[in-house]
């Protein structure tokens, strides 16, 4: 027989289709086909397999070669082909087992010298082989780790071609030592306790981290905008099992786990440039759809500083994300959803040249300039916003104290609890954060105490809040209640809720 | 390759022993051979051969002292395949043949030291 068949999986998004490469050695003329709706990296696998081969001391059919992949209508991408290629045509010329290439599933891309080279999106697609059922896998060396995080698999990572072709033909393997799954413990350079003074965003950070709420933090250069954004994933909880997944999955697709490693479980922090495109922020691309910024920051922390300056519509193109907590990406290959369910953290200076706060005695910028500057954040977008908190210069009290501020660990055990306390408090819902209740649930269940209600009243009365905004200042209210262990949120809370959220004017 | 491959007539005589050891391999197999080296303006065919039941067979041969440079059959592009298709409708016309069965074959001949020759014979290879 001069058939030959192996497994592999071809991604779209997270979502995938199970692959079957089917190869045939016909009499005539050598040549090579390769059908089924290859992209320019597949079909280049040509070469990379047969230098591979040849490197690796085995022969390549003087024949005509035709590659089937199939399901022949799915455009497929990338080079992760090319091992799944190499073993059936190995098969098809009765050099291993049938059997073993039938069952297992192959990924991987061929050095010319035969060596496996790691590829991206390894831990989705075995996601989707374990969905259809597959058992056992064979992966490139260098995803070793990231592919052992699917305890469903029996997961075979190979280094080279030559030492998965002896573990075929004579089932020996050099090393079968089960790698221990612990996540680094990793000490984050960033802690809270750097921090001096700025009460307010403190406060307003660790609000966030509790309920989940957006924020903005304006201020002048140097006061400190930034340092707070980056410590705010610190004092975020763990992430689970099944998030530390979802989140990998997400980062192995982009190719970015060499930066992060796949057994973190810390909340990612993803800080894209003020002058990223909209297909940068939420993701996109011709040939395979790439996941964006919003979702690398997935169960994390996406900041932008200089917010006003991102070009008009980018910051914009967060709004559906920031409502559903995914984004789906319409393209020529098909149509793509990513989780993005992230926490968003703006920064904006007060006006274009930055000194426009205190008494703004230094700013040279004209009253024109600054009404327009924060007005690019837009409406709807800021409706989105809980919290606005005004980060304001240190005075020389502060900066010279002996004490640190209180350090990460500290607040992350305040947020915890507080977030088990919504957790348990919204068992029945559907929702596990404050900033995502429901209005009508607001309305209903989840009143804060009538005098605190009346404040609100009083202030929607003389038209200082809108609706939404009243809606808006309950939520914070109740992370605000959870905080400080009242079972229901108090005057005070509200009031403070009803401060961080007007507190910067925009 | 220390002998007289390196030149032109090296290599000449070196498809003649190739096209030669592949008449002599037809013949084994009962075909008749018509002509050899039939040569027009566009190309060659090296060998036009006679099946028992009619069929005409175009052979082209091609012959290696070694497989340094690839398979002997590798040589054999797309551009040269078309141009196989040609020389064989151009006989047909010129014998007025056309509108009989006929295919194209394809010989590989492997020359090793001390004169041992293989031939590898793939059919219909267009």
């Amino acid at each position: 027989m001069t058939l030959g068949q192996s497994l592999s999986v071809s991604l779209v998004g997270l979502e995938g289709q199970l692959v079957t490469v089917e190869v045939d050695i016909a009499n005539g003329l050598p040549g090579y086909t390769l059908l089924g709706l290859p992209d320019a990296a597949l079909t280049e696998s040509r070469d990379r397999v047969r230098s591979a081969l040849v490197n690796s001391s085995e022969t390549w059919p003087n024949r005509k070669v035709t590659v089937s992949l199939s399901p022949a209508w799915l455009p497929k991408s990338g080079s992760s082909f090319d091992l799944p290629i190499a073993v059936a045509l190995l098969a098809a010329q009765q050099l291993i087992p049938e059997e073993q290439s039938r069952r297992v599933l192959y990924l991987g891309e061929l050095a010319l010298d035969g060596h496996i080279r790691g590829v991206r999106g390894v831990l989705p697609s075995l996601i989707v082989a374990h969905k259809a059922g597959i058992t056992s896998a064979v992966v490139p060396w260098a995803n070793r780790v990231e592919a052992q995080l699917m305890r469903e698999l029996t997961i075979i990572p190979m280094p080279h071609l030559r030492q998965l072709l002896r573990w075929l033909r004579t089932g020996e393997r050099e090393e079968s030592v089960e790698l221990e799954l612990v996540s680094p413990i990793q000490e984050s350079i960033y802690d809270f306790a750097d921090v001096a003074g700025q009460a307010p965003a403190r406060l307003a950070a660790e609000v966030a981290a509790v309920g989940g709420h957006h924020l903005l933090l304006t201020g002048p250069p140097g006061a400190g905008k930034t340092m707070i954004a980056q410590r705010l994933p610190g004092i975020l909880p763990e992430l689970t099992r099944e998030e530390s997944l979802e989140v990998t999955a997400i980062h192995s697709i982009a190719g970015g786990l060499s930066t992060r490693s796949p057994l973190a479980n810390d909340a990612p922090f993803v800080a894209p440039h003020h002058s990223a495109t909209r297909v940068a922020m939420v993701g996109g691309g011709s040939n395979a759809i790439r996941p964006g910024a919003c979702s690398l920051a997935h169960r994390g922390v996406l900041f932008v500083d200089e917010a006003p300056e991102c070009d008009s519509g980018v910051l914009d193109s967060l709004r559906q994300p920031l409502e559903s907590g995914s984004i789906t990406i319409a393209r020529a290959v098909g149509t793509v959803s990513y989780p993005a369910h992230f926490l968003l953290v703006l920064a904006a200076n007060p006006c274009p040249c930055g000194k426009f706060s205190g008494r703004g005695r230094n700013c040279i910028c004209t009253s024109q300039q600054v009404r327009r500057y924060l007005g690019k954040l837009s409406g709807p977008l800021m409706d989105r916003i809980d919290l606005r908190v005004q980060v304001d210069p240190l005075s020389r009290v502060e900066l010279s104290g002996p004490e640190l501020g209180e350090s990460s660990s500290d607040i992350r055990e305040r947020v915890v609890n507080a977030r088990a306390r919504a957790f348990k408090r919204f068992a029945s819902e559907t929702w596990s954060t404050n900033s995502e209740i429901s209005s009508r649930a607001l309305r209903i269940t989840y009143q804060p105490e009538r005098c605190a209600m009346n404040f609100l009243h009083a202030e929607l009365d003389r038209e200082r809040i809108t609706a939404r905004g009243l809606h808006k200042i309950m939520r914070t209210a109740w992370s605000i209640a959870d905080l400080s262990g009242h079972v229901r949120p108090t005057l005070a809370d509200t009031q403070l809720a009803y401060t961080l959220r007007e507190g910067a004017e925009s | 390759m220390a002998h007289e491959t390196n030149n032109k007539s090296g290599n000449r005589t070196i498809g003649a022993f190739g096209e030669d050891a592949v008449v002599e391999f037809l013949r084994e197999r009962g075909l008749i051979v018509l002509e050899r080296n039939w040569r027009i303006r566009e190309g060659e065919i090296d060998i036009v051969a006679k099946l028992a039941d009619g069929t005409l067979v175009f052979v082209e041969v091609k012959t290696r002292t070694s497989v340094a440079f690839g398979h002997p059959l590798e040589a054999i592009n797309s551009d040269k395949a078309r141009r196989l298709q040609r020389l064989a409708l151009a006989w047909l016309a010129t014998h007025q043949s056309l509108g009989c069965d006929y295919r194209i074959d394809c010989a590989a001949v492997l020359i090793s030291t001390g004169g041992k020759y293989s031939v590898e014979y793939r059919e219909n290879v267009l």
